[in-house]
């Protein structure tokens, strides 16, 4: 049952990404409904979203935030070494399993990243990225409120990754659910220094969170080495 | 008053200055990353006001230290893209000058966050006789990601200078461009300077 909505969600989103036709720029063809979602977001997030997740770095212990850090870190590289395996790269995918078995072994089901301080690189692979190496379009950009900007085809990866993830195997939905706010707070909490960063640089925040969402993409995607932007605008 | 002595040891010291300068121009495009981060990082780590958050302090370092090894113009020319082309003389110094200030706001206020980074810098392959450079550097923060920061550089008359940033794959030229396009659409180029002009007047975003 979970199997067929998640491959009914990914199919229709995949169709999405084919079809989608393009009045305005081509990455952005839902730019006026993306602008109205982000004037949802920027109230939401600087009122409350922020304020929760600049309290947790003021009031909660480093270790403690450094440890859920990790141990959500821990479960992404497992995920980013089965994308490693999906796109064939397989010294990527060794060193994320090879640091998944040492730090849920060694470090505490993760609470300690010993890999990295041992060395090991952490792939940063996603399902985004892997449809991207099997050449599939990124599709529309969208912003989401509350979760920021994203494509038709990453936003399909999210949802993979987020219906696969452990914290839907947990039976009891009140702590399922507390586990995801606390892994909502500390992705904000990771990004302040960034948003802040967009405020002050920016003169408009929508333009230039999407064109360095879409940088970022694709540098991923390329594991770093892009090709050379046309430049046509 | 300033005495005989003070005199001689300041003429002293901007006649070493000078001499220095050629010898400076010939410096390695990533000998010079490394030099120049290497002495700001100095800087935020052992400076007290810049520690304590004085911007007034923190605008002085980054004028001095960074400033003199940026090409702003061609920056700016490469974020107007063809709306370079479009604009006057005066609205190009205007531009050079808004987009300078927007810049050095806004480093100056991320500087002091960047206080227990180490960087560490890749080395570059590039022919000896190569006028166009990319200087990779890694910044690595304790408990988080490393983040790669890639400088776009030219030889110029003044010895080498960066013209781009690239932050983890995003290039600041490159994302100024849709910003900057984006302005001159609905306001022309002179709504573009309106706008850089009333952010520069703006509080710095904390």
């Amino acid at each position: 049952m979970k199997n067929t909505r998640a491959i009914a969600a990914v199919a229709f989103a995949l169709l999405l990404s084919g079809c989608a036709s393009a009045p305005g720029r081509v990455d952005d063809p839902f730019e006026p409904w993306n602008r109205a979602m982000y004037a949802i977001h920027k109230p939401l997030d600087d009122n409350v979203a922020k304020p929760i997740a600049q309290a947790y770095v003021d009031y909660v212990p480093r270790l403690f935030r450094m440890g859920v850090s990790n141990v959500l870190n821990n479960i992404d590289d497992l995920f980013s070494g089965i994308n490693g395996l999906l796109q064939g790269k397989l010294e990527k995918a060794g060193n994320d399993f090879g640091r998944v078995t040492l730090n849920t072994g060694m470090g505490f089901g993760g609470l300690f990243d010993l890999a990295s301080e041992m060395g090991i690189p952490r792939g940063n692979e996603d399902f985004g990225q892997t449809f991207g190496y099997w050449g599939i379009p990124q599709g529309p950009y969208l912003f989401i409120p509350l979760w920021g900007p994203t494509t038709v085809r990453d936003g399909t990866g999210s949802i993979i990754r987020i219906w696969y993830g452990p914290l839907g195997y947990l039976p009891y939905v009140p702590l399922r659910n507390s586990l995801y706010g606390l892994a909502a707070v500390d992705l904000r909490a990771n990004a302040l220094g960034t948003t802040s960063l967009v405020d002050q640089a920016s003169l408009d925040p929508y333009t230039f969170i999407r064109r360095a969402y879409l940088q970022r993409r694709e540098y991923e995607v390329y594991d770093g080495k892009p090709p050379p932007e046309k430049d046509d605008e | 008053m300033m005495s005989g002595a003070m005199l001689f040891r300041r003429t002293l010291v901007l006649l070493l200055a000078a001499l220095a300068l050629p010898a400076l121009a010939q410096e390695a495009p990533d000998a010079m990353v490394k030099r120049v981060s290497g002495e700001v990082l100095q800087v935020v780590r052992s400076d007290p006001k810049v520690q304590a958050g004085d911007q007034q302090r923190i605008r002085e370092v980054v004028e001095t230290k960074l400033l003199p090894h940026f090409d702003f113009e061609r920056m700016t020319a490469l974020a107007m893209g063809r709306n370079w082309a479009k604009a006057s003389p005066e609205q190009k110094t205007q531009l050079v000058d808004q987009f300078r200030t927007l810049l050095v706001r806004t480093y100056s206020g991320a500087l002091t966050q960047y206080r227990d980074q180490v960087m560490e810098y890749k080395p570059m392959r590039a022919d000896a006789a190569a006028t166009d450079v990319t200087v990779r550097t890694e910044v690595i923060r304790p408990g988080q990601a490393p983040v790669q920061i890639d400088y776009g550089m030219a030889k110029t008359p003044a010895g080498w200078k960066a013209y781009d940033v690239i932050v983890g794959g995003v290039s600041l030229v490159t994302n100024y461009r849709d910003e900057f396009n984006e302005q001159i659409k609905s306001g022309g180029v002179d709504g573009l300077i309106k706008t850089l002009v009333d952010k520069n007047k703006a509080p710095v975003t904390k």
